[in-house]
């Protein structure tokens, strides 16, 4: 899981063009959106298209999404959970 | 009073010109990415979004920052009095064809959001808290003529008390950026099309 985080981090930073962010600058559980690292509705688009190219997994129920994208952990727990890590 | 031009600056040749002077120059052989970086340094007013931003809005929002810094337009106007009224040749088809290629794989959403040109003047209204009524036209060449006439009706309308002029084109890293701003004062050269021509070709 952890080498999961790592990963996820990196690969966000790269789709969202976060410029100035470090992995190491973000908690694995830190909110992903509003208060947190501040992303957007079409940051939440790339989101999805992240882990659909990286990870082979669509969001059949768009209202999973928040949950799923609430933070990094999340993001990994999902993906291992649908045997994708 | 008279309808002036306040303050101009341009962008091209890898080199940004605010009135006339120099402030930033780097060699042609410098890829615009880098280029637009550092005019994005030397500026010092943190702005992460604009790191989203496809490569016309973030010529567009750069000129635009040079041009109005220590300008406080929303708060001397009126937020509702201020207008944008910009063209160029190319349209967004740089971006257009960046969106395409992402299509064939996986569509970009954040490129798609740029496939129209007045994202730039939506992303210079948010930074500024401009809510005026901006247009965006596309034309083969700089058209003085129309931009003069269109921005002198604004103001003598009274739909806008100051319009920011402008020319952002941009297509596989050939790029030109110039924007003036057009208002009322005693203070600036008189808005003509010969002035809006000279300044757009100094």
């Amino acid at each position: 899981m952890d080498a999961l985080i790592v990963k996820l981090k990196t690969q966000i930073i790269e789709q969202l063009n976060l410029e100035g962010v470090s992995p190491d600058d973000i908690s694995p559980d830190d909110s992903l959106f509003g208060e947190g690292l501040g992303l957007d509705s079409i940051d939440a688009l790339e989101l999805i298209v992240l882990l659909e190219k990286n990870y082979g997994l669509k969001i059949e129920n768009p209202a999973d999404g928040k949950k799923i994208f609430a933070t990094i952990r999340s993001i990994a727990e999902y993906i291992t959970a649908n045997g994708k890590a | 009073m008279s309808i002036c031009i306040s303050t101009y600056c341009s962008i091209r040749n890898n080199q940004i010109k605010l009135n006339g002077e120099a402030l930033l120059t780097k060699g042609v052989e410098v890829p615009f990415n880098e280029f637009i970086k550092s005019a994005y340094d030397l500026n010092a007013s943190p702005y992460l979004k604009f790191f989203k931003m496809d490569d016309l809005c973030k010529l567009a929002f750069i000129t635009s920052e040079f041009l109005l810094k220590n300008r406080k337009l929303s708060e001397q106007y009126g937020a509702e009095n201020v207008s944008l009224l910009f063209a160029n040749t190319s349209s967004s088809l740089d971006t257009d064809i960046n969106y395409y290629n992402t299509v064939k794989d996986f569509a970009s959403p954040s490129l798609f959001v740029y496939t129209l040109p007045n994202i730039m003047l939506g992303e210079i209204s948010i930074r500024n808290k401009f809510k005026g009524e901006n247009a965006f036209f596309v034309f083969d060449n700089f058209q003085a003529d129309f931009l003069c006439n269109y921005a002198t009706q604004l103001i003598r309308e009274q739909k806008a008390k100051t319009v920011v002029i402008g020319w952002v084109e941009l297509l596989n890293e050939n790029y030109e950026a110039f924007l003036c701003l057009a208002e009322e004062t005693p203070n600036g050269t008189e808005l003509t099309n010969e002035n809006l021509n000279k300044y757009y070709n100094g």
